[in-house]
């Protein structure tokens, strides 16, 4: 116990103490570093690039959250309600989840590709939709959906695999019951499944959250060192890794983790309200 | 609301139960129901399944049909060359046994230090049981990028940067925490009862650790160590930020430069797509057949609580 505890604490509060030291310095990894105060966060509130990699992470994030949510309690209710393939659909949802980040955005890559993409191919040859193929990275919002979905692909599983655990602790007889008082499905799920699902939910919710917003790879992967999807955690990496500038990026990185905490603050407050 | 519907109804579920559901079954709309239900279930199963799919296809067929159009859903013409050209580069077969240096080493440690803080947790009342449980899951989920420039700079001035071991080392920053959380779950479900039984008859505190609880734990440490090597695997930002030379790369690192290596309009799909599955196809294997396990690993600490 105590040993492990000593070296998570060593390994994981050491570095973020000197985040938040370094990012008061000019540091740069070449030799001195000075301590220039709140310079670095100065320079960040006027660093266009910076707001727009907090804006695509916060777009990305809302985003995937909500659709994930929406749609793994689709998945969870259906395989619930599903009598024979249980089993295979359950090993099914854990195929997108055991496949690596790099490799399903590769996948996804070739797929969403202008000239020989399937997706363009059904638009364009099966489905006779549009005449022209569709690049689906060209701009901004377009690369924000496509990259949406592909999240959505790999993580909605994991929401429903949460979702369907919380949903074996709903009580048959319960919802039985509603039936026989003649409550409808719908009133049924939101006044009994729903609320009783909500810790489960909130879990997903937090664990999602947390992901999306320090999301890399898959931006990475698709687009590299393209402008107007870097998100904040590229925008890190850019500024550490590439351009060696220690100070600055660690000040970046202390705005993620402030960032990070503002959304952590919230759902403690929701499960303590729900919990209630 | 529901508890006053549960401590009503009791009585007459029981009664109703049979026939409305026989009465259910027979009904065209219900039937209608069903059918809808199946076609949302094998709509589901096609969506997971596809890009797999999709990419098996790809790695077998011969290159003039994967960039063809009107795409082509069945491969006309079977080829192997893609996964030989991918087995036969060095490069990429280093970096598999980079990644299971890393991912086998950070499971190891991990699983070693991580059981008997699990133990712990799971299976002893002590003061502030529960604020470390959730300082441990805060750990587990704390942005890597955030100290990625710590990390780089400490790993320079102790000259690790550019090793297996600086990944090592890094690695157990999120994995070590992730295991004590998740096997503290599985920790927590085995009886109370056979602790006192072991102590009764003699052994010690430790004993009972090393002969009783750790054998009955195994499923949850199996299920713990593949998640963990899942989660090894599927690092890319650590991956890609300490290692500069390609014969450290690991998987990821790796499959992300094939595509990166070429020009923009001639990207070795079908080398990347065999490279792809030659990684993806064991690992999905092993979590299909751990998936018991693997779901209650997954979704043990966040539901039962």
């Amino acid at each position: 116990m105590t040993p492990t505890l000593i070296v998570a604490a060593v390994v994981a509060l050491y570095p973020a103490t000197t985040t938040i030291y370094r990012s008061f310095t000019n540091d740069t990894f070449g030799g001195t570093a000075d301590w220039v105060g709140l310079h670095n966060y100065a320079t960040l509130l006027h660093d266009t690039a910076f707001w727009s990699s907090v804006w695509i992470t916060i777009e990305f994030t809302a985003i995937t959250v909500v659709v994930e949510a929406v749609l793994g309690m689709i998945l969870a209710l259906t395989l619930h309600n599903s009598f024979v393939s249980r089993g295979i659909m359950r090993a099914l949802l854990l195929v997108p989840f055991a496949i690596i980040n790099v490799i399903s955005a590769s996948i996804w890559k070739l797929m969403f590709n202008q000239g020989y993409g399937v997706f363009n191919d059904l638009l364009v040859d099966k489905l006779h939709l549009t005449d022209t193929p569709v690049d689906f990275f060209a701009t901004r919002t377009s690369a924000l959906m496509s990259v949406s979905v592909i999240d959505v692909w790999k993580t909605t599983p994991f929401v429903a695999l949460l979702l369907l655990a919380g949903l074996q602790t709903v009580p048959a007889d319960i919802l039985e019951a509603a039936q026989v008082d003649g409550a409808g499905p719908v009133r049924r799920f939101f006044s009994i499944t729903l609320p009783l699902l909500r810790p489960a939910l909130l879990v997903a919710l937090v664990f999602r959250t947390l992901d999306a917003l320090r999301v890399f790879d898959v931006f990475y992967v698709l687009f590299g060192a393209r402008s107007d999807t870097t998100t904040m955690s590229i925008y890190i990496e850019q500024n550490i890794v590439d351009f060696g500038k220690a100070g600055y990026g660690s000040a970046i990185s202390v705005v993620t983790m402030l960032l990070i905490a503002v959304f952590v603050t919230i759902y403690v407050g929701l499960i303590a309200r729900s919990s209630k | 609301m529901t508890n006053t519907l549960s401590r009503e109804i009791p009585a007459v579920t029981g009664r109703t139960r049979p026939s409305a559901r026989s009465r259910r079954r027979r009904t065209p709309a219900a039937r209608v129901r069903r059918v809808l239900l199946y076609l949302l279930v094998v709509t589901i199963a096609v969506f997971l399944i596809f890009p797999v799919y999709w990419a098996a296809k790809t790695a077998l067929s011969q290159d003039q049909e994967i960039y063809a159009t009107p795409a082509a859903y069945v491969p006309h013409h079977f080829t192997f060359q893609h996964f030989n050209n991918a087995l036969s580069d060095p490069r990429f077969m280093r970096s598999i046994v980079n990644s299971l240096i890393v991912g086998g080493s950070v499971t190891v440690i991990s699983v070693f230090l991580g059981a008997f803080a699990a133990y712990a947790l799971g299976r002893f009342n002590f003061r502030g049981r529960s604020a470390t449980r959730y300082l441990i899951l805060a750990m587990s989920i704390f942005p890597n990028i955030a100290i990625l420039g710590s990390l780089y700079k400490l790993l320079t001035v102790t000259h690790l940067y550019n090793t297996l071991p600086a990944l090592i080392a890094t690695y157990l920053i999120f994995i070590l925490p992730f295991t004590v959380w998740t096997l503290a779950s599985f920790f927590q479900q085995l009886p109370k009862e056979l602790e006192e039984a072991a102590s009764i008859d003699g052994a010690s505190a430790m004993q009972t650790f090393w002969r009783v609880m750790m054998p009955l734990a195994a499923p949850g440490l199996a299920a713990t160590s593949i998640l963990a090597v899942i989660a090894a695997w599927n690092e890319y930002l650590f991956a890609l930020s300490f290692e500069s030379d390609s014969s450290n790369w690991t998987v990821p690192v790796m499959i992300s430069n094939i595509g990166a290596q070429s020009s923009a309009y001639t990207i070795p799909w079908g080398d990347e797509m065999a490279a792809s599955l030659i990684v993806m196809v064991p690992v999905i294997a092993l979590v299909l057949v751990l998936q018991r396990r693997i779901v209650a690993g997954l979704t043990g600490g966040s539901v039962k609580e």
